[in-house]
């Protein structure tokens, strides 16, 4: 029994914090992509131990805060067709589309089952032949191998009554728009350490070179992140702009090449709509046209949707790091998890959720 | 040996007949049979003596009904027994009600009844009444067991949430999250397999060793679903006094604590089936928790934080990072993650 591990150690990591204010002089803009690490920041409070010079904004690393909302309806759509059995991660069920949610959709009798695997979605295609299957593809980098291997596995079986409803979005081109924007403060970045792990972190470097700007793979504890905030920040300080790995026990160079192949077989790179961002091009995975069959966009005609976000919701501009959760006006009183106005307030990885659970006294 | 008759359950056990009768004389009485139930009256008539009467019910619709540590029969007696335990009361009779569904293989029953006896003398309990239904395929998921129990509190015991004072130590009885990932980590699906052990078990025991130190507890709980999390948000609230619990000082498996983190899970809103959480007064804390280490239901026992009078209602927690932020109340069911 350990009460706290090696990665959260109290006395490792207040050298850590001690070595980030020496080295610190001026003010810098640190923007940490993943929505796993915002989380992780903001449930130990690492914002609150770093020198007051070091601002840490959030990226538009949540899949579940970028899904456009489009999919979502689409989602629910198919799920309440006649002898669907609709399968999703837990938290892709509470993220409301335009009218409803798919927990909502459950309770009226869509049959929506929660898996923890792509896989389990191709048994349960293959345990009950009468029904269609359908597996909300949601994520970056990190989760599109698995599904993709589920396809492929459904393909080797020829289940006709599996697909899946690909919503897949890739790290490299966001961070590419978001230094490219006229608005950008990001001065230094903490790339995602579970995407590297799979695509590797050369595809970072012309980007670090482009923009000038350190980029560092980090993990997921609170010493991985105050390490890959020290590394960023000795770069920021020395002018140099490299990439470097802090992530070293789970990411090298080139990533996982079994995993970037399974993934590359079945889907191919498209532009692709971010929820709150808008196009960003050669930013998403859709399944390739030899595939279509495995493609429930295709296979299933979802026509009338009309969406609509809510006017007030600046999820947007908070996912590009231009501003913070306690700066939008609705937050904690109109916008709560409760009753979310934007998907950032939904997902528990979502910037808005993450600083109402765990920082609204402040 | 065939237990009884017939090797799964059929719509006719629960008809009232013949069938119906079996079902009791073969499986039901041999578990858990004493001279009240053996009445087989409509009711039981108890002798239950003078003080306070505590009175609960719950109903049990675990999925998987069978999980590393533990099954859904041991579930239905410790957890009526632990809501009772936790007002300081001796749990003394149990009703056990069954809605079975037809086709549930008689052996599995026969487990689960076996388990249900044990968990029973365990905790020093009787079944007294119950009631078997059975319904159609598909209309119930394998098994429910509804249980309720009484039992009696002595005079002098006012255990309650809104006993907390300011400066009250929290302590937990052992490691949190057990059962809840033992559940998680066991439904089929899941890539990974663990060695997680439900920790289900009757706390009454734990319970009478606390209050044979001090009569003065202030509070009690089992942090079954949402819990600890959800407990000690509601004994803030209904307190009006803050609480700070402290991250180093929480108990947490290894294995619990690596599942937790793959799938994105706090093992502080992670239910547990044979935990407490108690309040108890500063003075009498340390010779509380020793008591309790000495009991094997408490030998993780630990202090993890202490009531206040900051920030009122609201539970916060010191990270390893020594910054203190909310553990808020949980919203719903824990999803796991995408990535
Ligand atoms: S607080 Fe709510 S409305 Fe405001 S940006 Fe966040 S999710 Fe949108």
């Amino acid at each position: 029994m350990k009460f706290i591990d090696e990665y959260r150690d109290p006395e490792v990591a207040a050298t850590i914090i001690a070595e980030i204010h020496k080295t610190v002089t001026r003010p810098w803009v640190i923007m940490e992509i993943c929505g796993g690490q915002t989380h992780a920041i903001v449930r130990n409070g690492i914002d609150q131990v770093l020198p007051k010079e070091i601002e840490l904004v959030h990226g538009p690393g949540c899949p579940v805060c970028v899904t456009p909302l489009e999919l979502i309806d689409k989602a629910i759509a198919i799920a309440r067709m006649p002898d669907i059995i609709f399968t999703s991660f837990g938290d892709m069920l509470r993220v409301p589309g335009s009218e409803k949610d798919l927990f909502i959709a459950k309770s009226e009798g869509a049959d929506v089952r929660i898996v923890y695997s792509p896989l389990e979605a191709v048994k349960i295609a293959r345990e009950n032949p009468e029904k269609q299957v359908v597996f909300f593809a949601v994520g970056f980098e990190t989760t599109a191998p698995g599904n993709a291997m589920a396809v492929l596995q459904a393909d080797r079986e020829h289940l006709d009554n599996f697909s899946i409803l690909a919503s897949h979005v890739l790290v490299p081109p966001a961070i590419n728009a978001i230094l490219s924007s006229p608005e950008n403060r990001v001065q230094g970045f903490l790339a995602a350490g579970h995407v590297c792990a799979v695509m590797g972190w050369e595809e970072y470097e012309p980007l670090a070179q482009k923009y000038k700007v350190p980029m560092v793979p980090t993990g997921f504890e609170p010493i991985d992140i105050l390490e890959g905030i020290l590394m960023v920040t000795k770069m920021l300080e020395a002018g140099t702009y490299e990439v470097q790995n802090q992530y070293k026990r789970i990411v090298h160079r080139q990533g996982n090449p079994a995993a970037q192949k399974a993934m590359f077989t079945v889907f191919e790179i498209i532009d692709r709509t971010w929820r709150g961002i808008g196009e960003i091009p050669a930013s998403g995975l859709q399944v390739k046209d030899n595939f279509a069959t495995f493609d429930a966009e295709k296979k299933f005609e979802v026509s009338g949707i009309n969406t609509k976000e809510s006017e007030k919701c600046l999820s947007g501009r908070i996912l590009q790091g231009l501003i913070k959760p306690g700066q939008c006006p609705v937050f904690g009183n109109d916008c709560t998890p409760e009753h979310p106005l934007g998907a950032t307030m939904v997902s528990s990885e979502g910037a808005c959720a993450a600083y109402y659970s765990y920082q609204r006294t402040r | 040996m065939p237990i009884i008759n017939h090797q799964r359950v059929q719509l006719s056990h629960g008809s009232g007949g013949r069938m119906s009768a079996e079902l009791i004389d073969k499986l039901f009485l041999p578990r858990f049979g004493n001279p009240i139930l053996n009445r087989l009256e409509d009711q039981a008539t108890l002798d239950i003596g003078p003080g306070r009467l505590a009175f609960t019910t719950d109903s049990f619709v675990v999925d998987p009904i069978f999980f590393p540590g533990g099954d859904i029969g041991d579930l239905a007696i410790n957890g009526t027994v632990n809501d009772i335990a936790v007002s300081g009361a001796k749990p003394l009779f149990l009703s056990a009600a069954f809605i079975l569904e037809e086709g549930l293989p008689m052996l599995d029953l026969h487990r689960i009844l076996v388990s249900m006896e044990i968990a029973a003398k365990n905790a020093g309990v009787v079944i007294v009444t119950g009631d078997t239904k059975v319904v159609n395929i598909g209309s119930c998921d394998k098994i429910f067991i509804n249980t309720t129990g009484i039992g009696m509190i002595p005079e002098g015991t006012m255990i309650s949430a809104a006993s907390l004072k300011p400066g009250d130590a929290i302590i937990v009885s052992g490691t949190l999250g057990d059962h809840g990932m033992a559940i998680m980590t066991s439904r089929k699906g899941l890539s990974f397999q663990s060695r997680i052990l439900s920790d289900t078990a009757p706390l009454n025991h734990l319970v009478d060793a606390m209050l044979a130190v001090s009569k003065n507890i202030h509070a009690l709980r089992d942090p079954t679903r949402g819990g600890v999390a959800a407990t000690l948000n509601e004994w803030a609230k209904a307190s009006n006094l803050g609480i700070v619990i402290d991250e180093e000082k929480i108990p947490v498996r290894e294995e619990v604590r690596a599942a937790c983190e793959i799938l994105g899970i706090d093992p502080l809103y992670v239910a547990n089936e044979g935990k407490l959480v108690a309040a108890v007064p500063e003075e009498w804390a340390e010779r509380i928790i020793s008591s309790m280490k000495s009991h094997p239901q408490g030998k993780n026992s630990a202090i993890i934080g202490r009531v206040v009078e900051d920030h009122r209602g609201m539970v916060t927690i010191r990270t390893a990072l020594r910054v203190e932020r909310i553990v808020d109340m949980p919203l719903g069911e824990q999803l796991p993650r995408i990535c």
